[in-house]
């Protein structure tokens, strides 16, 4: 009974998220890019001028709202608990390269969600190669994969992450001129910000309450043969698919399909890198903002080096690129990711067997 | 009885520890956790398995005892 329960929470909690999501879009953000973590990660590293893409430049309060929701629910829910010290620099690398494939598919597993409900036919192969990158984290799992133990930490470092949030909405609200803005773009396309920071919240909050995660529900699945993550990831697909279908906004194909391209190999791979990572993290992106909300600074740090890759990723010319594919640097960086993941895993795995 | 210590472990790893501890299908076992996520996942878990929960509390620490049905 209280796993049906689970399940209904969940897929409750997705169907709240897609409208978010599906509204957002009406209310100004890119079409089928209502929420997306990387999009939006990378839009913030543009406003901080951490690199120069004219056209991918916001400070987007979907995701400090999506931090301090999961803050405040889980300080009102006592579950707020600083915690850390479990491979940091190693999930800050993995942060780095989940990045990276999600830019080279040019979407988080959010973003592919919102895709496929769409009609965009190229998510479907993001969705097979998410999926081959759970598997191989599953059977590294199996085989003994971990980062190790956390431990407990001070309250002021448990505080850091959702305290930058605030000081980087300060900064939009009342010194919006240290800012960089796209004029022209997906990042200068957006909801308002009280909107956005709203829907954040609001997804941060239920988010936090079901635990609820892309790429959990595909690994439990394989893992345990619990489905239950799973309806969180169902409830958003649906209700955008059914959303989109009333008001006439799916279109079914591959070409001219809004910010993405056709690169099929390059698709497949980017999110196979983004699922192998997600696994090795323990968390899909929009996961790993939840807790680093809660006060885990290993997922603080994770968000850091996905601030790091979303950089990397404009600066060295390894994004996908809408409309045309992926550059040849940037599917050199997606292997060396795949290459970074599976040998960072056969070296835990061995260490584990000692 | 079997003890599994999950404490500072993030999920997956305290249910896949359930799992191989439950694997030879123990009478009683315990899994010691210290976070909520954990203490979830791994009683949904063992109540799929086939096992009764009792959860305590002690100094942070959640004690989940599990009684095959």
């Amino acid at each position: 009974m209280e796993k049906r329960n689970e399940k209904i929470r969940l897929a409750a909690a997705g169907a709240a998220i897609g409208l978010c999501a599906f509204a957002l879009a009406l209310l100004g953000n890119p079409a089928n890019m209502g929420f997306c973590i990387a999009c939006f990660v990378r839009d913030i590293a543009g406003s901080l001028r951490m690199h120069q893409a004219s056209a991918v430049q916001y400070m987007r309060p979907e995701i400090i709202g999506l931090v301090l929701g999961a803050f405040i629910i889980s300080l009102i829910r006592g579950e707020f608990k600083p915690r850390g010290g479990s491979s940091p620099m190693l999930r800050l690398i993995l942060g780095f390269f989940v990045m990276i494939g999600a830019l080279a598919f040019l979407g988080c597993p959010l973003r592919m969600v919102i895709r496929l409900a769409g009609g965009d036919l190229n998510a479907l192969v993001g969705l097979a190669g998410f999926i081959a990158g759970i598997a191989t984290g599953v059977l590294f799992l199996n085989k003994g994969y971990s980062l190790g133990k956390y431990y407990s930490q001070s309250s002021a470092e448990g505080v850091a992450m959702p305290a930058v949030q605030i000081v980087l909405l300060v900064i939009l609200i009342a010194f919006p001129s240290l800012l960089a803005f796209s004029g022209k773009g997906p990042g200068s396309m957006h909801a308002a910000i009280a909107v956005s920071l709203a829907a954040g919240l609001a997804v941060g909050a239920a988010a936090q309450r079901t635990r609820m995660c892309m790429a959990g529900g595909i690994r439990d699945a394989m893992l345990f043969g619990d489905w239950t993550l799973f309806y969180g990831t169902a409830g958003i697909f649906l209700t955008i698919l059914i959303a989109n279908l009333i008001s006439g906004k799916v279109s079914l194909g591959f070409s001219g399909q809004p910010v993405a391209h056709s690169d099929h190999i390059w698709n497949f791979l980017g999110m196979m890198l983004t699922g192998l990572a997600s696994v090795m993290l323990g968390g899909c992106p929009m996961r790993q903002l939840i807790l680093a909300g809660e006060g885990n600074t290993d997922s603080a740090l994770t968000v850091v080096g996905m601030l790091l890759g979303a950089s990397a990723a404009h600066n060295f010319n390894l994004a996908g690129i809408a409309g045309k594919g992926v550059p040849s640097a940037g599917r050199i960086a997606v292997l060396a990711g795949l290459a970074f993941c599976i040998a960072l895993a056969l070296v835990k795995i061995k260490e584990a067997r000692r | 009885m079997i003890i599994v210590d999950a404490k500072g472990l993030s999920c997956p790893q305290p249910v896949i520890e359930t799992k191989k501890a439950l694997a030879s299908r123990p009478e009683e076992a315990a899994v010691i956790v210290d976070n909520i996520a954990a203490r979830e996942n791994v009683s949904r878990y063992a109540n799929a398995m086939g096992y009764d929960i009792d959860v305590s509390f002690d100094n942070g620490q959640t004690r989940i005892l599990l009684k095959r049905r």
